[in-house]
């Protein structure tokens, strides 16, 4: 039994430490075209900012691969998959036979038509190398321009901001992270960012990247010409499926995977920002780009590849990041559309407060914790195990909302189990 | 494996597990004066005790067989230790990112802003080699340290 992973990251560990729940002999080979020893993608902004040093960005041990009896093949790209024969083939040429293999090839930065792209300083923010390239050019004094105000663009800017860079947001959206917040939420975030020296060109986009052979600056669709030293793409993420389009692997949005990450071709299975798994909330497959989906997708993978039956019953969106000081936390439907909703509201604005929770039909959908996170994850819990909430319903927003208030069967079943459920 | 069970009908709602826990893991270990008379900022506690009277109830980690937070952390610092099951934070590799806190659906992780921002979460006391500090100075025994098999809530 020969396991091989392509990707590095969250979904590729979690399916090593699922193969080795089960199987402790069987060899593993990890292929990513990424020359390091696994690393918290998420930390890259931290990174920048100096805030962590490289070595505290390992996700696993510098043991991980040994201890697991792991070869790797790092600095390796994989570029095509032969299902019939079983086989990885690599850019260098070396070929991979699998028994079992999981394309775990992450997300790759959409970049959206405009001219000038080609220019020098221009970035995308998702991985190591880009945070090197970035820190390579960049000194304090700088005008950077980012393109998109999601949560890597957010992050972006933070990094950015803290070595002295004046930081320019272009969102096309009316709001900042237009994906996990409303507009009530993403104001209070946009005016935080703004007392910090950022500034925003909301409802627009980048025309065009201007200068010579390196970049100067940008034109919007609005008219205005920004300068810039450098500008970030960060527009979003798209599942990086490369690997598998000579295949007759299928693929929607992103590899379509069943509920043991399986993909439509036996002992193939995907996982993390690549795949199309089962969604939670939207009762639908959708890709899910976020590090718990991942983690739980690829050690169901793992599990599922070493012979040991398991399934993920899906998972949803939820997010927990900060900006200065300014938590916070979401997760599912923040912005309902359409009929049978109901939404409780907490806004107090002089204390940057907002709490928002979505139900539907007496369940959790969704709900919005700003800069008043903790215990954000009872919720979370709600909306997993869709707990019918009519009871205590008026009770979620209260500051001090616990297990108190649940009725007492219920919270007796939960305390007494002493255990819940993640990727189940 | 071992946890700490309350019996919400023995709660009085005192707190000593709030304080004892806060002496446990202050650096004058299980010492109230010192800890709460030296310690600049003293830990903050690790159990919370919720109530609307009459009831109430102590609530902790339930380190978890399948442990959420373990699962989510960006960093890898949530760890589940395979032979004592005891999930512990390695708080030198936490950046303070609240995932743990998004995912865990007891709200038993708290934040840690005295310095380096931290996760901070129930060990069991782990580094005491003892019963868990709560349960030994509970007064009335509305903690029990036990295996799930053998707490009905009961014993």
């Amino acid at each position: 039994m020969h396991y091989v992973i392509i990707g590095n990251s969250a979904a590729a560990v979690g399916a090593v430490e699922g193969i080795r729940r089960v199987d402790k002999h069987n060899p593993i080979t990890l292929i990513s075209d990424e020359p390091y020893h696994t690393y918290s993608r998420p930390l890259i902004s931290y990174l920048l900012a100096g805030k962590v040093t490289e070595e505290k960005m390992l996700y696993r041990g510098q043991d991980f691969y040994e201890k697991n009896n792991v070869t790797t093949l790092l600095g390796q790209k994989a570029i095509a998959i032969d299902t019939d024969s079983k086989a990885v083939k690599l850019e260098n040429n070396k070929v991979i036979i699998y028994d079992k293999l999981l394309i775990a090839t992450g997300g790759t930065p959409f970049i959206p038509p405009m001219d000038g792209l080609e220019k020098k300083n221009v970035f995308t923010f998702i991985k190591m190398a880009d945070v090197k390239a970035i820190s390579d050019v960049v000194v304090a004094g700088n005008k950077a321009v980012i393109i998109g105000a999601g949560l890597i663009g957010l992050k972006a800017a933070e990094g950015l901001a803290s070595l002295g860079v004046d930081v320019t947001i272009v969102e096309l959206a009316n709001r900042v992270l237009s994906a996990i917040l409303d507009e009530e939420g993403a104001d209070i975030v946009q005016k935080n960012l703004e007392k910090r020296g950022i500034k925003f060109e909301l409802n627009t986009s980048v025309k065009a990247i201007t200068g010579g052979e390196e970049a100067q600056g940008v034109t919007l669709s609005n008219g205005k010409a920004l300068p810039a030293d450098l500008v970030v793409v960060a527009v979003g993420v798209r599942p990086n499926t490369e690997v598998v389009e000579s295949s007759k692997i299928t693929v929607n949005r992103g590899i379509v995977i069943d509920e043991k990450c399986q993909t439509s071709i036996e002992n193939v299975y995907a996982a993390g920002d690549v795949a199309e798994g089962y969604d939670l909330i939207f009762a639908q497959n959708r890709v899910l780009p976020i590090l718990p989906n991942a983690y739980c997708q690829g050690e169901t993978a793992g599990l599922n590849m070493a012979g040991s039956e398991s399934i993920f019953s899906g998972g949803f969106a939820m997010n927990s990041i900060g900006f200065y000081g300014l938590p916070m936390i979401t997760a599912g439907i923040v912005k309902p559309e359409g009929d049978g909703y109901e939404v409780l509201v907490k806004m107090v604005p002089e204390q940057n407060l907002y709490k928002k929770i979505i139900l539907k039909d007496n369940i959790v959908v969704g709900f919005i914790y700003l800069n008043e996170v903790d215990r954000a994850g009872i919720i979370t819990g709600l909306i997993r195990e869709k707990t019918n909430v009519s009871d205590f319903k008026q009770e979620l927003l209260k500051d001090s909302f616990g297990y108190i208030d649940l009725p007492q069967k219920l919270r007796r079943s939960k305390l007494l189990k002493g255990d819940s459920a993640s990727c189940q | 494996m071992k946890r700490v069970y309350a019996r919400e009908e023995y709660c009085v709602g005192c707190k000593l597990c709030e304080i004892y826990c806060i002496a446990a893991h202050s650096k004058y270990k299980n010492d109230l004066v010192k800890t709460f008379k030296k310690e600049a900022k003293p830990p903050i506690s690790r159990i919370l005790v919720e109530e609307s009277r009459p009831v109430s109830f102590a609530l902790q980690c339930r380190h978890c067989e399948d442990a959420p937070c373990t699962k989510a952390c960006i960093v890898g610092a949530m760890h589940k230790d395979p032979e004592t099951g005891i999930v512990t934070n390695a708080e030198d590799r936490c950046v303070g990112c609240w995932t743990c806190v998004l995912v865990c659906p007891f709200g038993a992780i708290t934040r840690d802003e005295r310095g380096h921002k931290v996760a901070s979460k129930c060990d069991l006391c782990s580094d005491n080699g003892q019963i868990p500090a709560c349960v030994e100075h509970c007064p009335n025994r509305a903690l029990v340290y036990s295996e799930y098999e053998s707490n009905n809530g009961k014993k």
